[in-house]
């Protein structure tokens, strides 16, 4: 009981954070540099990701507005692309904890990227407004931080670093899958079928013109399905 | 106008992520709703990560090697920053030896 008070603070959030954090500089800066590239002002660039947080969605709205796209273009990719968070936001809400009042719930809302997600539904108990406020603070500036640096120093760190740097959001995301999935067979199973999946959407003609965002959302719905309908869970997992 | 684009990325960004959370208050009863919601971080995950870890690095060898790194210590249970920088390390040795056997 006392260990789960401790890794519930918002200093155990900040903790949880820092490898995200890290993650996001790299990216953040590969957004800064094509954006400035683009076209756009550095102070711009810097403007989308801090009031955006997300890769996929900045990398595309980056492209339509420099394509001069109309307005409903933009909303429509961007709830293609982004349309995963729901899933997310809707899978966390059975993780927190009654410190989330309807005003945490609104601020901390904005700060569910995949990373955020996925640490904190890799947390063995529910979580608290807290921790979550400390989980998304490095990397929300580092978001932002990696942006400025991209945007206004362009190519500082050498194609080999950044080439190197890029891989480290998936080595994050196996760590946090791995785990499980050996101690739960069900688990490996979805991971399985959803990878599967991902594999013959991505490389079967016509089906691989569907977005990045569409395919997460058909493996999620397929793979959870099938997990939820072959092996549901006994008791909740708190 | 610019602003206009941003504004619209921001908040359907915004919505998309606000509205399940603020909707849904309540622990959901269903257990198969429970039982797919279990799952959905490992599907998304797991989706996320085949086959784009594959094409993140600028070349297919460094990226096997980076991917083989990352579920060989994941298997170990190492944390998620080991895990991390560990592949990014195996990618750069890699890439350095792809470029060296290039010069030669």
């Amino acid at each position: 009981m006392v260990t789960d008070k401790l890794s519930n603070s918002f200093f155990s959030g900040l903790k949880d954070g820092i490898p995200i954090g890290l993650g996001y500089l790299s990216v953040s800066f590969t957004f800064g540099i094509m954006a400035v590239n683009s076209g756009l002002p550095v102070w711009i660039a810097v403007l989308i990701s801090m009031t955006n947080l997300t890769s996929a969605g900045q990398f595309a709205g980056i492209n339509l507005i420099n394509a001069g796209a109309p307005y409903i273009e933009m909303a429509l990719a961007q709830l293609v692309i982004n349309m995963r968070y729901s899933l997310m936001s809707l899978s966390l809400t059975q993780k927190t904890d009654k410190s989330f009042n309807t005003l945490h719930r609104l601020i901390l809302s904005f700060g569910i990227t995949d990373e955020i997600f996925a640490v904190a539904s890799g947390k063995p108990h529910d979580i608290d407004t807290k921790y979550m406020y400390g989980l998304i603070t490095v990397p929300y500036w580092g978001w932002a931080l990696g942006t400025l640096i991209g945007a206004a120093a362009g190519s500082i760190l050498p194609e080999s670093v950044s080439s190197a740097l890029n891989i480290a959001i998936y080595g994050m995301f196996l760590a946090i899958i791995i785990p499980p999935a050996k101690k739960a067979r069900p688990v490996l199973w979805v991971i399985i079928l959803s990878v599967t999946i991902s594999f013959v959407l991505r490389y079967t003609p016509y089906l691989n013109k569907l977005s990045e965002g569409f395919v997460i959302i058909i493996c999620a719905i397929a793979a959870s399905g099938f997990g939820a309908l072959f092996y549901p869970i006994k008791e909740v997992a708190e | 106008m610019i602003f206009i684009h941003i504004l619209i990325m921001a908040g359907v960004t915004y919505l998309v992520r606000m509205l399940p959370m603020v909707i849904f208050k309540k622990k959901i009863e269903s257990n198969f709703i429970k039982s797919f919601l279990y799952y959905v971080p490992y599907a998304v995950l797991g989706s996320m990560t085949f086959p784009a870890i594959f094409s993140s690095t600028s070349s297919l060898y460094s990226a096997i090697a980076g991917t083989i790194v990352a579920v060989f210590l994941a298997f170990r249970e190492k944390s998620l920053l080991t895990v991390a920088l560990s592949s990014c390390v195996a990618v750069y040795i890699i890439e350095w030896i792809l470029r060296f056997m290039n010069l030669q």
